[in-house]
């Protein structure tokens, strides 16, 4: 079943990608070819391979049960937070809080996690800001 | 005599302090990300290479630095095979058949010491061999015309899927996914923007570092939470690691192998989609038909051990003769190496051997010398990786994804390239349960624009005639070895593929 939703939802990418390849504005100076073709050319490898899949499904994969998705999806949620905030509270502060989050949700115990999370920001903030160099995203305190 | 001269030279750029420290690093490095399970040879430069762009470093330093962290990568991965039975990446899979029951007999020193030889064997004569065929193909490339190089990505597209899907259709769409994923951004060659739904970010394209990053690293990462593989892996089960010298008839029994292997390995090295897990899984088969005759593979013998680290070695070699030679990689690290070198502002292929030849020997060289640092490593000091494996997953993890948002951090500064990798982890994630390979993607992402752009060269030097892409035979060759490494894995692909997946763990390794 996974396989068949998979490929109908490649079908509807390939058929999206092709229609926003037709909507590629030419210039009126182009090549032979133009900025439409390879594109259409992807878009037709993309649907036929989809339609196949969709026609010839593999054996279901292993999927997690909900409790599993949850987690991912919470991580996911901690990371897209850590890129948002990362510029405004500095580097320092966010890694260690995303860190802290991953590794408690790894099974670690609280104050396991909490020193893994400010072990692996300060970690790096030392190698990559102070002796590499590496310019890291500052918040209000100046790290 | 030419072959020397450079070779000589590039041992001049070589041996430089700053070469040397950086070689050492990447040879640490990457044994450590070898032998560490969840993190593959891909998977470990991926995550390096913010680190080269961060200190710095010119193109010649950034690839040894890179390039040792590959072959130590692949020296890594037996130790988890040997002490735990966890193949640390996936071209270690089959070390774990005889090397884990040489383990259990308390010869676990001797089968890592054995192992770190044969593998220091299968890249000695993996990188001769990359010294020999590299210049060859380099000739024959250089009478391919854009026609003809349209026809080698398809080849290399193609035939990649054969050994890393089982499924056609899943390769051939993440091929189709990368190469459409390349197309957003400004057309080059008409100044047209496509598919960037007025998103300025997306103007000049998504940056292949981050789709790579976020394909393997963070992947992976999801990878583990959903597993909840919080223990450490070595916890309780830590083997007894004895004296760290074989004895010398062991050696001596072992030599024929990891001779015969070495070939064998860099053959499948340098095929376009085999790479190092094929070369350690044929070289293992060969030789337990060649040289088994009292059964004893599978029960701790030697051979079994030396045949597939040597193979994977060699492979490791000989996967980046394509790489160099054509600007083509044939597996998943040698594509993220390419991403490097594309990043660095150089293009491999023909012309990087009379334009760059410093770069080229330069980097055989440091081969030569990570070979030689890397057997003195994982010899006397394996003891120090063994307790490397004790850093149970619940730490390393979050200290992967941490490192992986610093270096797409550091390398563009903006928060929406941070958001792009994290959909990539995600898609990654999706894509793996389903079984479609991630190196196509990574391949279309890096090879998309200038695949493209000698499409568009060869018809419009033809004033719009398509049918100039199957106009000479060297093209129309190309083509038919594309269709048939396409076709020929539907028809004999799900049985070898099913023997290599019944010693594959749970793990889920990248495919190298």
């Amino acid at each position: 079943m996974s396989d068949r939703i998979f490929g109908v939802f490649g079908v509807l990418l390939a058929i999206g990608y092709a229609m926003s390849a037709l909507a590629i504005e030419e210039s009126f100076l182009s090549d032979a070819v133009g900025p439409k073709a390879f594109p259409l050319i992807i878009a037709a490898i993309l649907g036929i391979s989809s339609a196949v899949i969709a026609i010839k499904p593999d054996p279901e994969p292993h999927w997690p049960d909900f409790g599993r998705f949850v987690e991912i999806a919470a991580a996911v949620v901690v990371m897209v937070l850590y890129a948002e905030f990362l510029p405004i509270i500095g580097f320092v502060f966010a890694t260690a809080i995303a860190a802290t989050y991953l590794a408690w949700r790894l099974g670690s115990t609280i104050i396991g996690s909490v020193a893994t999370g400010v072990g692996t920001s300060v970690g790096i903030y030392v190698i990559f800001h102070l002796v590499l160099g590496l310019s890291l995203a500052r918040g209000p305190l100046g790290f | 005599m030419d072959i020397l001269s450079a070779l000589g030279d590039g041992f001049a750029i070589a041996l430089t302090f700053e070469n040397l420290l950086l070689a050492l690093l990447g040879c640490f490095l990457g044994t450590v990300m070898g032998a560490l399970p969840g993190l593959g040879p891909s998977n470990g430069v991926a995550i390096l290479i913010p680190l080269a762009f961060t200190l710095g470093l010119g193109a010649t330093p950034s690839l040894i630095l890179l390039t040792s962290v590959y072959y130590g990568a692949m020296y890594g991965g037996r130790i988890s095979s040997i002490l735990l039975n966890i193949p640390g990446d996936e071209p270690a899979m089959m070390t774990c058949l005889d090397g884990h029951p040489m383990a259990k007999k308390g010869m676990a020193g001797e089968a890592l010491s054995l192992s770190g030889i044969a593998s220091f064997v299968g890249a000695f004569f993996a990188t001769w061999g990359l010294i020999l065929l590299a210049p060859q193909l380099v000739k024959v490339a250089l009478l391919f015309g854009p026609a003809e190089y349209f026809a080698l990505f398809a080849l290399a597209f193609m035939t990649l899927g054969g050994v890393s899907s089982t499924n056609q259709a899943k390769s051939a769409f993440a091929a189709a996914l990368g190469l459409g994923l390349a197309m957003i951004g400004v057309d080059t060659q008409t100044g047209v923007p496509r598919f960037t739904f007025g998103e300025v970010h997306l103007y000049d394209g998504l940056d292949f570092l981050v789709a790579i990053v976020g394909l393997f690293a963070l992947s992976e990462v999801l990878i583990f939470l959903e597993e909840r593989h919080g223990k450490a892996s070595a916890e309780g089960r830590q083997l007894k690691v004895g004296r760290l010298t074989p004895p010398l008839s062991m050696i001596k029994q072992c030599t024929p192998t990891m001779l015969r292997t070495s070939v064998l390995g860099f053959i499948a090295g340098v095929l376009p989609g085999a790479g190092a897990s094929l070369g350690s899984f044929i070289s293992y088969s060969m030789e337990k038909r060649l040289v088994d005759k009292e059964g004893t593979f599978g029960t701790g013998d030697p051979r079994g051990v030396a045949a597939p680290e040597t193979g994977n070695n060699a492979a490791a070699g000989g996967a980046l003769v394509p790489m160099l030679a054509l600007g083509v990689p044939g597996s998943g690290t040698t594509a993220v190496l390419l991403a490097v070198l594309l990043s660095l502002n150089i293009t491999p292929g023909p012309l990087l051997f009379t334009q760059n030849p410093d770069v080229v020997w330069g980097l055989i060289a440091a081969l030569f010398i990570a070979n030689f640092m890397l057997l003195a490593m994982n010899i006397p000091m394996v003891g120090l990786f063994t307790r490397l494996l004790m850093v149970p997953p619940r730490i390393l993890m979050p200290v992967v994804a941490m490192v992986s948002f610093v270096g797409i951090y550091g390398i563009s500064g903006s928060s929406f390239d941070l958001l792009v990798m994290i959909g990539f982890g995600v898609m990654g994630w999706v894509l793996r349960k389903l079984d479609v390979p991630l190196v196509p993607i990574i391949l279309g992402t890096l090879l998309g624009n200038s695949m493209e752009a000698n499409l568009r060269r060869a018809i419009t030097i033809d004033n719009g005639d398509w049918w100039t892409l199957v106009d000479s035979p060297l093209s129309l060759g190309l083509w038919a070895i594309a269709i048939i490494g396409f076709v020929m894995p539907i028809i004999f692909g799900r049985v070898v593929k099913n023997k290599m997946r019944q010693r594959k763990d749970e793990e889920g390794a990248i495919s190298d």
